[in-house]
């Protein structure tokens, strides 16, 4: 499956393993992408590190 | 109970990806539910016969399992192992209950009681949050000079919490911590986490390396786990000067993929987390023809 980064327009190829939730990273410009649908394939910038995120 | 077993993220990273494909791989039926559209109306039990808890945010990884505890869904792990090793003082005090070593550490129910605490600890000193995570916001505090700057600085923050101050005695580590998994109260691996820098937390940068699991560490983690309630934990342990080992802290969320790299083939976290969940799931209930 292919799509755009959303930030920088750059082609991305993903598996057809892909999952919702997934996060990706654009090769080009390096922003985190959250896969937001499978089918259509559309990715979203990943929502920036919350206070309380970690382990 | 019928009713699949749901993996809760808001975020697949390589640990939840390689949990699914364990899942998958014995046949279970798991469905990956996003935590960020989850509600829990008190009448509706959701539709779950059992969960893993992945979810990122620590506070709706605590309040789901808490929830779902409520309505009589077992969960992994649970609301209280979640709410303890959330907060570092009450894992130092769970770790100290239980006769488990850990560095000396104080809390300060003010910054100005802090610095009189200090004053009693000595330079240097380690201030952390209460519960925070991949060492963000973790100081290592040298002299007088910077303990007051930090401390104006908790001082100003909106969070009545973020006046509460931890403080940890510094334990001068050879450049790297060991991170021990635990599940189901078996140590399954164990790898360096080695930095340049004094803190090691794989979030900002570490590399991890095999570590051989021993059974003074294996048993030391299985035991920290056990102190914080954790069938599944991440315990972080330190060498101090005298080679002796000390448990940092225990993580409830434990992110393992730096250490599953470094252990290859010779550990399966994913599939010792998977073999535990479907040992304690119910067993769904047949369906009458």
């Amino acid at each position: 499956m292919t799509t755009a980064c959303p930030e920088c327009d750059n082609g991305l190829t993903v598996g057809s393993g892909t999952r919702l939730s997934e996060i990706l990273e654009c090769g080009d410009c390096r922003s985190e992408l959250e896969v937001v649908s499978v089918e259509p394939l559309i990715l979203a910038i990943a929502p920036e590190a919350e206070e309380d995120w970690g382990e | 109970m019928n009713g699949p077993i749901a993996l809760l993220a808001s975020r697949l990273r390589v640990e939840e990806k390689a949990l699914l494909a364990a899942f998958s791989a014995r046949g279970a039926d798991v469905v990956h539910v996003d935590a960020r559209r989850l509600r829990f109306p008190l009448a509706e039990p959701p539709p779950w016969r059992f969960v893993l808890n992945r979810e990122i945010s620590a506070t709706r990884a605590r309040y789901a399992a808490a929830s779902l505890e409520t309505q009589g869904i077992g969960t992994l792990n649970s609301s209280h192992a979640i709410a303890t090793c959330g907060d570092k003082w009450l894992t130092s005090t769970a770790l100290t209950a239980a006769g488990v070593p850990t560095p000396a550490a104080a809390l300060a129910l003010t910054p100005e009681a802090a610095l009189d605490q200090i004053a009693v600890m000595g330079y240097p000193v380690v201030l952390k949050p209460l519960s925070s995570s991949w060492g963000r916001r973790v100081s290592l505090i040298r002299d007088a000079d910077a303990a007051q700057a930090v401390l104006e600085h908790c001082a100003a923050l909106p969070a009545p919490q973020a006046h509460l101050i931890y403080l940890q005695e510094f334990v001068n580590k050879p450049g790297r911590d060991i991170r021990v998994v635990v599940v189901g109260g078996r140590a399954v691996g164990a790898a360096y986490r080695n930095a340049d820098t004094w803190r090691t937390n794989v979030a900002r940068g570490a590399t991890t390396t095999s570590c051989e699991l021993h059974d003074g560490l294996a048993d030391l983690a299985v035991r920290a786990a056990q102190a914080v309630g954790a069938a599944i934990a991440g315990v972080d342990v330190v060498e101090d000067a005298d080679g002796r080992l000390l448990v940092l802290e225990v993580n409830s969320g434990v992110e393992f993929a730096g250490l599953q790299r470094a252990l290859g083939d010779g550990c399966n976290v994913a599939g010792a987390i998977a073999d535990l969940v479907l040992r304690d799931a119910p067993v769904p209930a047949r369906v009458a023809a």
